[in-house]
């Protein structure tokens, strides 16, 4: 593996970005949106509800981390379809780029447009709506570790799944956040859900964060029983879809797909 | 026949293909073709439409896996090391335009990335000057005419200096003059830096005065091989595209039969 070409793909991601600075727009709205709404829910509910509960840490930082979560996902994604869009497949498979490079490229660049809405959210939800991001010490850096690794794990996957149906199947990619949230236990402690519908939070890493989140705002020590599991799904999750990506790009080689690809992505 | 010139001997391969195949269920899109490209050597692959030109290149890239055979840039087998075959060859196809959102130096800079091309400053820079491009450097290349983004796609084809270079249609969407120019360009730069060069082209007169070699390929099969300003005569034909018109309306197995 070599660094110039993972390089190269970070590259080609800055300067889109410096070609059409109208691109930093959607980085920093949607999530600026988010905060700016959930911190005035979260404001009526600490007025109407009485019990003295604060409503700010564990719905606001929720949000928050939930969104750091999809953008990292987003951002892998958006920067592979860059090439499905500008029908770079050709060009870019027939280099000596191996794919271990191009997801490590896209990973990085997914870091650093991320990174800007994370700034962003952490600004707003400090400076407008009072949340101390930082009370929950040295547990946030687990938490935030395991959801950037679920949202690469996220990207990859929808990555796979675009390169294996072919580009009209990105509208496929999209809800997968909204899909997976009622299930990561996201705003509610896993006891609300049904059954059936906690035994497939715990195959989803975000549920064991927000599980933990909880309790330490809640006082309590940080539960290692719970994020010790969470991080162990999120690495082995991150495994298996690195290899399902690999084997979805051997298929679209064996079968002819990946040359056909830039035929189809004009359509 | 081959017009391969003994005095380079073997060792100035560019690509060698062997028994090379892809067959898609029961159909042989490409079957058991053979043949190589000398250094400093055109070559021009010629056939109808779906003959199977398009499968070989695309084989050669490493975007398709044969069902059979195998393909070795210089000397390194592509199957058995893809980074090293890959980083000797480089193409240009009138189909792989370049990201239209990146500017001509950002696409070379990019590309020249990938190839991991050392002193890539001074060579988009030497790239961008022997292609005309210089007041073209800034601008994206979906603002480019086609001969413009041509250009700008063959400087991406040579960032890496390879050792072989596949050209899919290059001159397909040029006028005249600029595919002239092309041409000319293409053909000094097999001379100049012993670099093999296999084109596609439905462009006889084109390839008349490019190729030093041509490849009829029909239904996947090479049917005829040799020099194209020699071969029409060998085979009765007044012109080059009297003999290509004819191979590809003849029945294949009329075909093989007669050259075996």
């Amino acid at each position: 593996m070599k660094l110039r070409p993972i390089a190269g793909i970070v590259l080609r991601q800055i300067y889109l970005l410096r070609g059409s600075p109208v691109r930093l727009f959607p980085m920093i709205t949607w999530v600026a949106i988010d905060i700016v709404l959930w911190g005035f829910i979260t404001r009526y509910l600490n007025s109407v509800s009485g019990s003295g509960m604060n409503f700010v840490p564990t719905l606001l930082g929720a949000v928050l981390m939930w969104d750091f979560g999809t953008r990292i996902m987003q951002g892998v994604s958006t920067a592979f379809l860059e090439d499905v869009w500008s029908r770079n497949f050709l060009n870019l498979f027939s280099s000596p780029l191996l794919i271990s490079e191009y997801v490590i490229g896209l990973v990085i660049t997914s870091v650093l447009t991320s990174s800007l809405g994370l700034v962003v959210m952490l600004f707003l939800a400090t400076a407008v709506f009072g949340l101390h991001f930082l009370a929950m010490g040295a547990a946030l850096v687990v938490f935030l570790l395991v959801l950037f690794v679920f949202g690469v794990t996220l990207g990859i996957a929808g990555s796979a799944i675009v390169l294996r149906l072919g580009p009209a199947s990105e509208w496929l990619l999209w809800p997968l956040p909204a899909v997976l949230a009622p299930f990561a236990a996201v705003f509610y402690p896993l006891a609300t859900l049904p059954h059936w519908m906690q035994a497939i939070a715990r195959c989803l890493p975000p549920s064991y964060v927000f599980e933990g989140m909880r309790a330490v705002l809640a006082g309590r020590p940080a539960p290692i029983g719970l994020l010790a599991p969470g991080a162990a799904l999120a690495g082995g999750e991150l495994v298996i879809a690195a290899y399902v990506y690999c084997r979805v790009y051997r298929h679209a080689v064996r079968t002819g797909l990946l040359a056909r690809y830039s035929a189809e992505s004009s359509g | 026949m081959s017009t391969v010139n003994p005095a380079r001997g073997d060792d100035g391969v560019a690509l060698r293909i062997q028994n090379l195949g892809k067959r898609y269920g029961g159909v042989a899109a490409v079957d058991d073709v053979s043949f190589h490209v000398q250094r400093g050597e055109v070559v021009g692959l010629l056939g109808p439409n779906g003959a199977g030109k398009t499968t070989t290149i695309n084989m050669v890239l490493g975007l398709l896996e044969p069902t059979t055979g195998t393909v070795r840039i210089g000397h390194v087998d592509l199957r058995e090391n893809r980074v090293a075959a890959l980083s000797r060859t480089n193409f240009a196809a009138v189909y792989a335009a370049l990201p239209g959102n990146l500017t001509v130096t950002e696409n070379l800079r990019f590309f020249g990335l990938l190839y991991d091309v050392r002193g890539l400053r001074r060579r988009v820079d030497e790239l961008i000057e022997e292609f005309d491009l210089t007041h073209l450097r800034h601008t994206k290349c979906g603002l480019l005419s086609s001969g413009e983004q041509t250009r700008a796609a063959l400087a991406k084809a040579l960032i890496n200096r390879p050792q072989l270079l596949l050209l899919d249609e290059p001159t397909a969407s040029l006028d005249p003059s600029a595919a002239q120019i092309v041409r000319q360009k293409i053909k000094s730069l097999a001379t100049a830096d012993r670099c093999g060069i296999l084109w596609t082209s439905h462009n006889m007169y084109e390839v008349e005065a490019v190729c030093d070699r041509v490849l009829f390929l029909s239904h996947g099969k090479i049917l005829l091989e040799g020099n194209p300003k020699i071969l029409p005569g060998l085979h009765g034909a007044a012109t080059l595209e009297d003999l290509f018109i004819r191979v590809a309306r003849e029945p294949l197995a009329e075909r093989t039969g007669d050259s075996s």
